[in-house]
């Protein structure tokens, strides 16, 4: 008991970063219909910009927990969304109206141009840091077993949470949000409605490379050791949470997020840590078979 | 009649391989409303396209109140004044009605409460159907909002494209009254596209007939509904 609950602060807190990712590949596939294959070394740039940060910070002698969290997470926040727009810039806009393979194989070429940078800017090495935010609350002492709940987990769920509220409110009720969802219906007729859609389109790479960037400080954060190559395999699993929640699907995203973190956390814990990763992808593909359109991924008949 | 409001000149556009507009000219004037009649596929939607820069004229000019907007960014267009209701209507599926509304307004940065007020009144079907999303209204109620939503930018020029398509006589009626009204009224010009010759060329003051992506007939609205071959060919035999 005092163990599953131990796996299930665990897979929450690793499930909202899958989330914060998959966010990310839903609303650009969502608005261009293209799945981002560089989304996941954004999250890895994100990672790394967070750590040069905290470097900077401690070379700076700044080193009191909350508010350097706060600064390493928004300047990561700023770069990657940097990355995200010139992303696009380069890579795909030239590509719009092309045919619909050429924007995938030029997003697998951005990956790897990403990873192959970052390894050479910063080495092949793996990057440890020193814990920011050690220590935690006992939750729960049966016997010998203590359940931890680290206030770095707290800290990943509690932005998290922070971070989707927003995000949700500026796609649901703000101007911004509702030329996004216009694109993502009609990029035609919002055009002839006078948005700007290539505009639109910029905007929601930068928004999902900001929330990348919130993934990849929470995840160096939490786990104090990244490398270069940290966004195929989170990159594939929040993609695969994305596809699972319904690919398009703003909850959906979170949601499958959450599933793939628990199933991975539990799997780990009962079974083996070798095959976490085909527990997950096997979820998925059962998941697919009887609800190909994911978890809530729509399939509603529309008038036309 | 004074300085047009739109004017095409010897416009060429290509669609895909096929060249749908030949050397096209018209002139929509002040607080007019112009028709355009024209068979299945004469090139009537790609004329309303081309002014809206989707697809972009190949040779000619487009001119709006004497500005060239040929080369124009679609968006920077829709910015000048004028708005579209398209082919098929395209309302945004998964948005309520309102959202769908707001869309009309968010460029334009009217303030958006007294457009509302207006389009509720033209339309109260919309205002009961506020809160439902655009995908599940009936193809009239779809009509209505398109209309709506073009009003919500307080265009100078309003492009329609078949509005009456697919529409029982009762809602093309109320359809058609509400754009007379709003020329009448509100000075708005209109430049309307149907097959449905017969009640577009009664409602217009001017008209021009498509054939092969050509204008091969001019006149005002009675005129053309006089002449025998837009009889044969528009209006079934006449009436």
């Amino acid at each position: 008991m005092a163990y599953a609950l131990q796996q299930l602060i665990n897979g929450i807190s690793l499930g909202m970063i899958y989330g914060l990712i998959a966010v990310g590949y839903t609303m650009v596939y969502g608005i261009i219909g293209m799945i981002n294959f560089a989304h996941g070394d954004i999250f890895m740039v994100g990672a790394f910009i967070a750590l040069i940060s905290v470097v900077m910070l401690v070379s700076g002698g700044i080193m009191d927990g909350p508010a350097a969290i706060l600064i390493v997470l928004l300047a990561s926040m700023a770069v990657t969304a940097l990355y995200g727009w010139t992303v696009e810039r380069v890579a795909y806009r030239p590509l719009r109206g092309s045919f619909r393979l050429a924007p995938l194989i030029s997003a697998i070429g951005m990956s790897i141009v990403l990873q192959n940078y970052v390894q050479v800017a910063q080495g092949a090495r793996v990057k440890p840091i020193e814990p920011l935010l050690p220590g935690g609350v006992t939750v729960l002492h049966v016997d010998s077993f203590v359940v931890q709940f680290s206030y770095m987990q707290m800290l990943i769920i509690a932005v998290t949470l922070a971070v989707l509220a927003v995000f949700t409110w500026l796609v649901t009720r703000t101007p911004l949000g509702r030329a996004m969802r216009a694109c993502e219906q009609d990029r035609k007729m919002a055009s002839l409605l006078g948005i700007d859609t290539d505009r639109t389109i910029s905007l929601t790479f930068v928004i999902g490379a900001a929330l990348a960037a919130v993934a990849g400080t929470m995840y160096l954060l939490r786990y104090g050791v990244i490398d270069f190559y940290i966004g195929f395999l989170a990159g594939v699993k929040a993609f695969t949470a994305a596809v699972l929640g319904g690919i398009g699907s703003l909850p959906g995203a979170v949601l499958g997020g959450l599933l793939i973190g628990l199933i991975e956390t539990f799997w780990s814990a009962y079974f083996s840590v070798q095959y976490k990763d085909v527990a997950a992808f096997s979820i998925l593909a059962i998941v697919l078979i009887f609800m190909p359109t994911g978890l809530l991924g729509r399939a509603e008949v529309e008038k036309v | 009649m004074s300085a047009p409001m739109l004017a095409i000149e010897g416009a060429w556009t290509r669609y895909g391989a096929v060249e749908a507009l030949r050397d096209v000219s018209i002139e929509v004037g002040q607080r007019e409303i112009v028709t355009l009649v024209g068979a299945n596929g004469a090139g009537k939607s790609t004329l309303l396209m081309t002014i809206c820069g989707a697809p972009q004229a190949q040779k000619g000019r487009v001119l709006f109140e004497g500005r060239d907007i040929t080369r124009m960014p679609t968006h920077e267009i829709m910015r000048l004044g004028l708005a579209q209701v398209p082919e098929g209507r395209r309302v945004f599926p998964r948005m309520s009605v309102m959202e769908n509304l707001l869309m009309g307004a968010q460029v334009a940065g009217h303030d958006p409460k007294p457009l509302l007020d207006q389009v509720f009144a033209l339309f109260p079907r919309l205002e009961e159907r506020q809160a439902q999303r655009g995908g599940t209204l009936s193809g009239g109620e779809q009509q209505m909002l398109a209309i709506g939503r073009a009003m919500m930018s307080k265009p100078r020029l309003l492009l329609l494209d078949e509005p009456s398509l697919g529409l029982a006589p009762l809602i093309v009626r109320q359809i058609f009254s509400a754009i007379r009204d709003l020329n009448e009224k509100e000075g708005l010009t209109v430049l309307l596209v149907e097959q449905n010759a017969n009640q577009a060329l009664r409602l217009a003051h001017r008209g021009y007939v498509l054939v092969n992506g050509r204008i091969t007939l001019r006149g005002s609205g009675q005129e053309l509904l006089a002449m025998p071959e837009v009889r044969d060919a528009y209006l079934g035999g006449g009436h």
